[in-house]
């Protein structure tokens, strides 16, 4: 995702003749997301670092979002349209809730935020998404989507400036992959927890965008606890 | 070396080549992109304290939004009395410090005396103009001669200042905001250290560009003193999880046994000069 200059930009032809000014309406303000499932619960986190550039605008603002007691949304990239986007969404869930009489399970939320994300197909939220919750079952499951749309449920998935770090190592270290002669071991809150906050630890390391703290946040059928791990600020 | 055609120019064996400029001016006209310059961000200062100068740079090597470096030395050697800090792209400060560095010395041997810093000053300006801004290298350069303790920063065009403090690359803001609050003229060896110190650290952690440690660097008219690090601001957090794997996990397939015929060689070594012995 490029970075938005600080001014409108000019492409100025070489020889210094007429100037086209165009505004670009989308702003990079970074940011890192992953959720783990498990089997009867889900971690989601996310760093506190809100940036534009070189520039911090806040080392305070987690990017996740309660929908429901079940249900946790994840969302990095350019901050205006989560905002707004996470506004429209409440509305749309309580608009459900007024119909139906019941919650919004959370499949139910996943395939609403996927058509609510395509309708602006040709003018996109530009925003990474990662949806975790509780289904019917009491079973975790994550979704992560694209900026139009697409979704895929799964165990683990990241999002944000630095989800291409840390997503190689949730596959190798969750999914078991490129490992052999492994017995996969059912996962505990505690060791999720673990891994949550070594990931970032190293993230943080290599991009510029994560850093502060991660606000990390566990659903089970008993409710939702937060906790908040400092990490480096430079 | 075959003849150059039209069809098939020789490249130019000096300096940079400027062939595609004009192509690049067409294209750039007709629509294309232009691909951006990477920044590489930092934050470097340097001040005149009562003594001598300090000067102090941060450790962070940035490629785009990825740290390259994390603990990469910016603060380069000229000569005994000088040292200079270099922000922009990382190459061309390596190597610009290193070609004037070497010319130094040899200035040196030639005139048989210690180079004054106005010497490096107009080798450092002289080149950067050369190029016309297109070697990226801003400059900190520091260094106390027999005229006193000098400071002065150099821009890529090839611009100079000389100053009592300056400060450059993208965390410069943060650090000049520390510097115009509380610098002053004649301050001690400790205070001047801090407030570089302080300059640095506000780079580190207000500009993303910018991280992990303070280096600093000490002149005085009786020499230089690398601090490297000065301060570690940032250290990587404790690792909670262990992450070894077992034997296996990369799975063995095949397992030969081949037996080699070792032979053993000394090697006795004989002084074989016409000046040992008797013939």
């Amino acid at each position: 995702m490029s970075v938005q200059t600080m001014q409108p930009g000019a492409r100025e032809t070489a020889a210094g003749g007429p100037r086209q000014r165009y505004f670009y309406p989308y702003a990079d303000n970074g940011g890192t997301v992953v959720a783990i499932a498990g089997d009867d619960f889900v971690v989601v986190a996310s760093d506190t670092r809100l940036s534009s550039g070189y520039s911090i605008y806040t080392r305070d603002q987690k990017k996740t979002f309660q929908l429901s007691e079940r249900t946790i949304l994840g969302s990095t990239g350019c901050w205006c349209d989560v905002l707004t986007m996470t506004k429209v969404l409440r509305a749309r869930m309580q608009m459900y809730r007024h119909e139906h009489n019941k919650a919004m399970s959370t499949g139910a939320v996943a395939q609403l935020l996927s058509t609510m994300l395509y309708h602006k197909r040709f003018f996109p939220y530009y925003v990474s998404n990662v949806l975790a919750g509780l289904d019917e079952n009491g079973k975790g499951i994550v979704y992560h989507y694209d900026p139009v749309g697409h979704h895929d449920p799964g165990k683990c998935y990241t999002g944000g400036s630095g989800g291409a770090l840390i997503q190689p190592l949730l596959d190798n270290q969750i999914n078991y992959k490129n490992q052999e002669n492994v017995t996969p071991e059912p996962l505990t809150v505690k060791k999720t927890v673990s891994i949550i906050k070594d990931v970032f630890t190293s993230a943080c390391e290599r991009d510029i965008y994560t850093g502060d703290a991660v606000a990390i946040q566990v659903i089970t059928k008993d409710g939702i606890t937060e906790e908040l791990f400092p990490l480096r600020r430079d | 070396m075959s003849a150059a055609t039209a069809l098939a120019p020789q490249p130019s064996t000096t300096g940079f080549s400027f062939d595609n400029c004009q192509r690049n001016a067409a294209l750039e006209s007709s629509g294309m992109a232009v691909p951006k310059a990477v920044k590489t961000g930092t934050t470097i200062c340097g001040i005149v304290f009562k003594d001598g100068v300090i000067l102090g740079a941060d450790t962070r090597a940035t490629d785009g939004s990825t740290v390259a470096s994390l603990n990469c030395q910016k603060i380069h050697y000229l000569a005994p009395n000088m040292y200079c800090c270099g922000a922009g792209t990382a190459a061309d400060t390596e190597q610009t410090t290193k070609l004037i560095s070497s010319n130094l010395e040899l200035h040196s041997l030639n005139t048989g005396r210690q180079a004054p810093l106005s010497t490096a000053l107009k080798m450092l300006a002289q080149m950067l103009f050369k190029y016309q801004g297109h070697i990226s290298a801003a400059l900190v350069l520091g260094g106390v001669d027999r005229l006193g303790p000098h400071i002065y920063s150099v821009h890529p065009h090839g611009s100079v200042d000389r100053l009592p403090y300056v400060t450059m690359g993208s965390g410069s803001l943060a650090a000049m905001a520390v510097f115009e609050s509380r610098y002053r003229p004649n301050m001690e060896l400790e205070e001047g250290k801090k407030l570089v110190r302080d300059a640095i650290a506000a780079g580190i952690f207000n500009d993303l560009g910018s991280g992990t440690n303070v280096d600093l660097c000490v002149i005085t008219k009786d020499g230089a003193q690398m601090l490297r690090p000065y301060d570690v601001a940032n250290v990587k957090g404790a690792r909670q999880e262990r992450y070894r794997f077992k034997r296996g996990t990369t799975a063995v397939l095949k397992t030969r046994l081949r037996k080699f015929d070792v032979q053993e060689e000394e090697v006795v070594s004989m002084d074989t000069s016409e000046a040992s012995g008797s013939a």
